[in-house]
């Protein structure tokens, strides 16, 4: 079995082509970034206006939870079914399903900004407003550098989620690392259909590295707590306060 | 100058924080805000930033309506310390504390070197500007929201509990750095606490407020303590508030001389320089060590630490007479230790001679409330 699958996974020929793993992949990462993209589109921002007013937060709390529940497949075929019809031909199936991978990734992102923000500190969004910036210096300056963290977790995990959901635009006729699950199943080609699942899974946690090295230089080592050596700071001052002198 | 002008704050739910409110905190003064919790300190202080509205009246900083400015232009005129700092976590010291210069528009190097200068000035180590707030203690983190506040050296200073949420010591530490920083920067400084030894310690004034937001005495911290205008403010001022009062008497007290000793003198130089069986220890610059008990340095053997009684508190000579009662009261010797403004001895003075200048202050003030009852009867 394993010898099976690593003989599909190394056979060059699967790699090239129109419909080898190479074009699968990077039609996978372009659905899952896509839907990412207009996840972070909708989720930021509302997820910040809600945190720093305090307005809507129930009603988000309730959505959002609802959106969770609903089943990504068979919302995938309503919609195409139901709606297809109604589109342009191009998107007949991308626009369905594109709009169940967004649908799944908002309550992630979206909740994770809100709490991130209402989590700040109590005294230091006092202090900023009380220093006399306006609301969007409280936000962008204090609320947003704080909340980083959560609102990063909310997007790892809507990328995560995105990424091994993206599979299911295979059946309505899309491409993607889908495609060799499916094709594999309805083959009963299982090399091609596990090799197409370890694949999916190797890209998910390859993106998920790479998410938390960037993490890592995104957020304020203030909050992650992750100091730069004191010897080394005393010298940068040093030299700082002499050039400014 | 700020002045409150029948101030009122009625919260939505019908709270009324502040009941018209008027008062003048002087420039260059320290004006306490005290009174019990809810009585409306913070109300009070935030309407003057209007971080909360009036419902009605009118707060002037000098001649100008806080009511007719815009908000943010308003507060970057004001520097603000809250209890628990406030400092922001994602940013350094430096940067935390170059925080109203940016807004302000000043370049980066001169909001720096405006920094690094303050956190001298507020006796922060400039080994800590690369530090975030996480890596510092309480008391520094206060000093660093002190430094904050000042960094656009704003005239007007708004306190609200700044020293509260740390031990004992380092507050006093934290008043004492405080009080000398006001005596070279001189700011119109609203402070509220609800601790009367720190109001009484800190304030040119003190305004004692009560529940319900209404002021119930506005006076000096010696007026205050001697002269309670009413039954709460007699309670909220404390029962020893007698005693306390001396804090704030000073008259000159006539030091006897005192033989002193020094380490290395023998017992028989001792047993000479001592008076009721105590000698008083001084260095090199006569600075007080603490006393020796004549008796206990053994025949040849010489006066060293191990032999000091360092119980006695000093007083400064021009000090108050409470200090020099608790030298007194303090001392093995049962003489109070009088030192000068370079910590050098000037001589001792007994509990009973500082009860007695304290009697005559006494008498003088009462001959002054009849002449002042005759006049205005
Ligand atoms: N946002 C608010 N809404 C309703 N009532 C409030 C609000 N803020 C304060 N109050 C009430 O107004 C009164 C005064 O509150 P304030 O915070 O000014 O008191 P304080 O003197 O600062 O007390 P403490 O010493 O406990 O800090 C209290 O009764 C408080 O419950
Ligand atoms: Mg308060």
């Amino acid at each position: 079995m394993i010898n099976g699958i690593i003989e599909w996974l190394s056979d060059g020929e699967h790699w090239s082509g129109p419909d080898g793993i190479t074009a699968r992949l990077l039609e996978h990462l372009q659905y899952s970034f896509s839907a990412l993209a207009v996840v972070l589109l909708i989720g930021i921002p509302i997820g910040l206006y809600i945190g720093h007013t305090g307005k809507g937060s129930v009603a988000i709390a309730g959505s959002a939870n609802a959106l969770r529940a609903l089943p990504t497949f068979g919302l995938l075929l309503y919609l195409v079914i139901g709606y297809g019809d109604k589109l342009p031909t191009d998107w007949i199936y991308l626009g369905p399903s594109l709009f169940v991978l967004v649908v799944l990734g908002v309550p992630a992102v979206l909740s994770n900004t809100y709490a991130g923000v209402q989590n700040v500190d109590p005294a230091a969004r006092d202090a900023a407003k009380g220093m006399g910036m306006t609301g969007m210096q409280v936000l962008l300056r204090v609320e947003l550098p704080n909340a980083l963290p959560l609102i990063l977790s909310g997007v790892r995990s809507a990328m995560l989620q995105i990424i091994a959901t993206a599979t299911v635009v295979a059946y309505v006729t899309l491409g993607g690392l889908g495609r060799f699950i499916i094709d594999g199943l309805s083959q009963q080609d299982y090399f091609q259909m596990a090799g197409g699942a370890i694949l999916v899974a190797v890209l998910a946690v390859a993106l998920d590295l790479a998410f938390a090295v960037i993490q890592r230089y995104v957020v304020s080592r203030g909050i992650t707590g992750r100091y730069a050596a004191p010897a080394a700071n005393a010298d940068v001052v040093a030299a700082e306060s002499k050039a400014s002198v | 100058m700020i002045k409150f002008e029948s101030v009122v704050k009625k919260y939505p739910d019908g709270t009324v924080a502040v009941n018209g409110l008027d008062l003048v905190a002087p420039s260059g003064k320290i004006t306490v805000f005290v009174g019990p919790s809810g009585c409306g300190k913070t109300t009070s202080l935030r309407m003057i930033n209007r971080m909360i509205e009036p419902t009605s009246g009118t707060i002037w900083l000098d001649d100008q309506d806080t009511g007719k400015v815009s908000e943010s232009t308003l507060r970057r005129g004001i520097g603000y310390v809250i209890q628990h700092a406030g400092l922001f976590p994602h940013r350094t010291i430096v940067d935390n504390i170059a925080t109203v210069p940016l807004l302000l528009g000043w370049d980066k190097k001169k909001a720096r070197a405006r920094s690094l200068e303050l956190m001298e000035r507020v006796g922060l180590d400039p080994n800590f500007a690369r530090r975030y707030p996480a890596q510092l203690s309480g008391g520094q983190q206060q000093r660093v929201g002190v430094a904050r506040a000042l960094a656009a050296d704003p005239p007007v200073m708004l306190m609200d509990e700044p020293f509260s949420a740390v031990d004992p010591v380092v507050r006093g530490e934290l008043q004492d750095e405080f009080l000398r920083l006001q005596s070279e920067l001189g700011k119109t400084i609203i402070f509220v606490t609800h601790d009367i030894d720190e109001a009484v310690k800190l304030g040119d004034q003190v305004a004692v407020l009560k529940v319900g937001g209404t002021l119930a005495q506005l006076a000096s911290p010696a007026e205050l303590l001697t002269d309670p205008v009413d039954d709460f403010v007699a309670g909220f001022v404390g029962r020893d508030r007698g005693y306390r009062a001396l804090g704030f008497e000073s008259g000159t007290l006539d030091a006897a001389s005192e033989q002193t000793v020094k380490f290395g003198d023998d017992s028989a130089t001792v047993l000479r320089a001592g008076r009721d069986g105590w000698a008083l220890a001084v260095d090199e610059a006569r600075r007080p060590l603490g006393w020796v008990r004549s008796a206990a340095v053994p025949s040849g053997k010489q006066v060293g630490p191990e032999l000091l009684h360092r119980g006695g508190t000093l007083a400064s000579v021009s000090g108050s007479l409470r200090a020099a009662l608790d030298a007194a009261l303090s001392s093995p010797s049962g003489r109070g230790v009088l030192i000068d403004e370079n910590g050098a001895l000037v001589g001792t003075v007994t509990a009973a001679e500082v009860v007695q200048r304290i009697e005559s202050h006494l008498h003088a003030r009462r001959d002054q409330h009849d002449e002042g009852a005759v006049s205005g009867g």
